[in-house]
């Protein structure tokens, strides 16, 4: 009775992930049929080819949107993992007036829609020039206050006698910090940094709108813009698709543990 | 908060303290003000101007595009579809996501595996893997009609039927947020207390009462925070219903319109910025209220 359900559990779950593993499966096939074959539907290339691959890497701009993306993607996270541990840090171990009243501050910004900044950002990289440069694509995700919040609740774990002796020992209070706070909390800058990398690289809306030439787009908009222009040619569709998609599980795959503790982290317990 | 050279020699503890703070959180403290409190204030101001590309042209308006949304048909549909999205959407997710990891909970033997199959849909480009689903779901060409056609299924028009398109585009965004919902449920059960049910099995309680009366209350806390974070993105939902259907974005007759999308429509094809920022402005009551309802409605406390 208990061999059975064991196995029905099983079961279950490998039905399951036939269904979220299948579309990944089916795009790379696809990626490598020659247009001849694609409505055919066997699972297998008759033929297979990387001709698809060529077409899109050289044809379009891919190259230079993958730059693009890792770009903006580095740049960001790098900025919210200093300027969100260094605020939590403030917040968490720091003693001043108004502490209190800017935490909230910062956190109420989380309560507004990016689709209710969309408008008024564009309105501001028009007026100063900002569209369709790096800058402007990545000036709205430069500080996270999701982060912020998440840091503060790690630096306050850390004990303050840790951070005094480090002040007896004569580091200035941005040395305390650097030295010792940060190196502490790295596994909360890991699941945030990972995020953060991953929120930028997958992003669509903002930089659909700021970006104006096909050299300045990142890769899910390039993507997009070069499906929406091939067609029924799903061979090249999917050849793109791949392109974007597979990188990123290349990234999972290798960084899985981090990634999946760090949803825990920022779930159930942040 | 400015001390002049000498005095700074003389500050107290709690002065340096404060300074440092001061120093430490200027450009953060920038950033949030000109990045994402004013934004916030000027898409209200905008909203009660019409837009023209030079400030000084713009005619105000007063609430006339608050009036003109209460006349708008296609604004009453995206709306009417943002909210099926969600009520239909959240509660799958919430579902499916409780279910698996029950089930991976359940085994020991390559949970691991499992676990990372199911999420990995999760990190990879919405729009990219929407692209996927539209080839497989084509109606004509699509490998899905052809798999229901082995179980005797007649072929399906999904995304081109405007009754079949909002459930279609639902399932795949659940099919891509199923692994967090997965991962969070699992951590949510592996942090209750095994005692607990030893002390219940040993009171006589059943397989149902176990999980009614003491996995269902203490997953509360993770049952909201994923009911939360689903509805805010279900009511945000863009890039898929973009990249599904990209010849026809909200498409077919509208059947898929979400207000991101139509927001996104209104500004940017149409140029109608103040209009799209009084609809931006709606949008953000609508969260508000359903984000401080359902923390009210969903966190209960429980203890034991």
């Amino acid at each position: 009775m208990r061999r059975l359900s064991t196995l029905l559990i099983y079961l279950l779950l490998i039905l399951g992930s036939l269904v979220m593993f299948f579309p990944f499966v089916w795009m790379f096939l696809t990626s490598l049929k020659p247009f001849a074959e694609i409505f055919d539907l066997t699972l297998l290339p008759q033929a297979p080819t990387l001709d698809n691959y060529r077409e899109v890497l050289f044809d379009t701009q891919f190259p230079r949107w993958f730059l693009n993306s890792l770009i903006v993607a580095l740049i960001t996270t790098a900025s919210v993992l200093f300027f969100d541990a260094l605020v939590g840090y403030t917040l968490a171990k720091l003693r001043f007036p108004g502490k209190g009243f800017i935490f909230v501050l910062i956190l109420s910004t989380l309560m507004v829609p990016t689709e209710m900044l969309i408008i008024p950002w564009y309105v501001m990289s028009t007026e100063y020039g900002w569209s369709n440069t790096y800058w402007g694509l990545l000036f709205p995700g430069l500080i996270s206050a999701f982060g912020v919040f998440l840091m503060r609740q790690f630096f306050q774990t850390l004990p303050t006698d840790l951070l005094d002796a480090g002040r007896i020992d004569g580091l200035s209070e941005f040395g305390v910090f650097w030295r010792i706070a940060f190196p502490l909390v790295r596994p909360a800058l890991a699941a945030l940094g990972i995020f953060t990398f991953l929120g930028n690289w997958n992003a669509f809306l903002w930089p659909l709108i700021v970006v104006q030439t096909p050299d300045m787009r990142t890769i899910p908009v390039g993507v997009a813009l070069f499906s929406s222009e091939a067609g029924t040619a799903w061979n090249l569709i999917m050849a793109a698709s791949s392109l974007a998609v597979l990188p990123v599980l290349l990234v999972f795959l290798f960084f899985q543990r981090q990634i999946i503790e760090g949803v825990v982290l920022t779930g159930v317990k942040g | 908060m400015r001390p002049s050279e000498p005095a700074r020699r003389g500050v107290s503890l709690a002065a340096r303290e404060a300074l440092w703070a001061l120093a430490f959180l200027a450009i953060p403290l920038a950033f949030f003000l000109f990045i994402r409190i004013w934004p916030a204030f000027q898409a209200l101001w905008l909203s009660l101007f019409d837009w023209h590309a030079d400030p000084s042209q713009r005619p105000f308006v007063g609430l006339e595009h608050y009036h003109q949304m209460l006349e708008d048909r296609l604004l009453l549909k995206a709306l009417q579809n943002t909210l099926a999205y969600t009520l239909l959407g959240v509660p799958t997710q919430i579902l499916l996501g409780l279910g698996i990891a029950l089930l991976l909970n359940a085994v020991t033997r390559f949970r691991d595996v499992f676990r990372a199959i199911y999420f990995a849909p999760y990190v990879t480009p919405a729009a990219a893997v929407a692209w996927v689903f539209s080839w497989m779901l084509s109606p004509n060409f699509g490998i899905v009609n052809e798999i229901l056609g082995v179980f005797g299924i007649p072929p399906q028009p999904f995304l081109t039927s405007p009754s079949q398109a909002l459930v279609t585009v639902t399932m795949v965004v659940v099919w891509q947020n199923l692994g967090f919902q997965v991962v969070l449920f699992l951590a949510g059960l592996q942090n209750i207390p095994r005692d607990y049910y030893e002390a219940a099995r040993i009171d006589g309680a059943s397989n149902w009462q176990l999980f009614r009366h003491i996995t269902l209350p203490l997953l509360n806390p993770v049952m909201v925070f994923s009911a939360v974070i689903g509805t805010i993105g279900f009511l945000q939902l863009f890039t898929q219903v973009v990249n599904l259907n990209f010849t026809d974005q909200g498409g077919p007759l509208g059947s898929t319109l979400t207000l991101a999308l139509y927001i996104y429509q209104q500004a940017f094809a149409r140029f109608d910025l103040g209009y799209a920022a009084a609809i931006t402005v709606l949008l953000f009551v609508i969260i508000l209220a359903i984000t401080l309802v359902q923390l009210r409605l969903l966190s209960r406390r429980v203890e034991y």
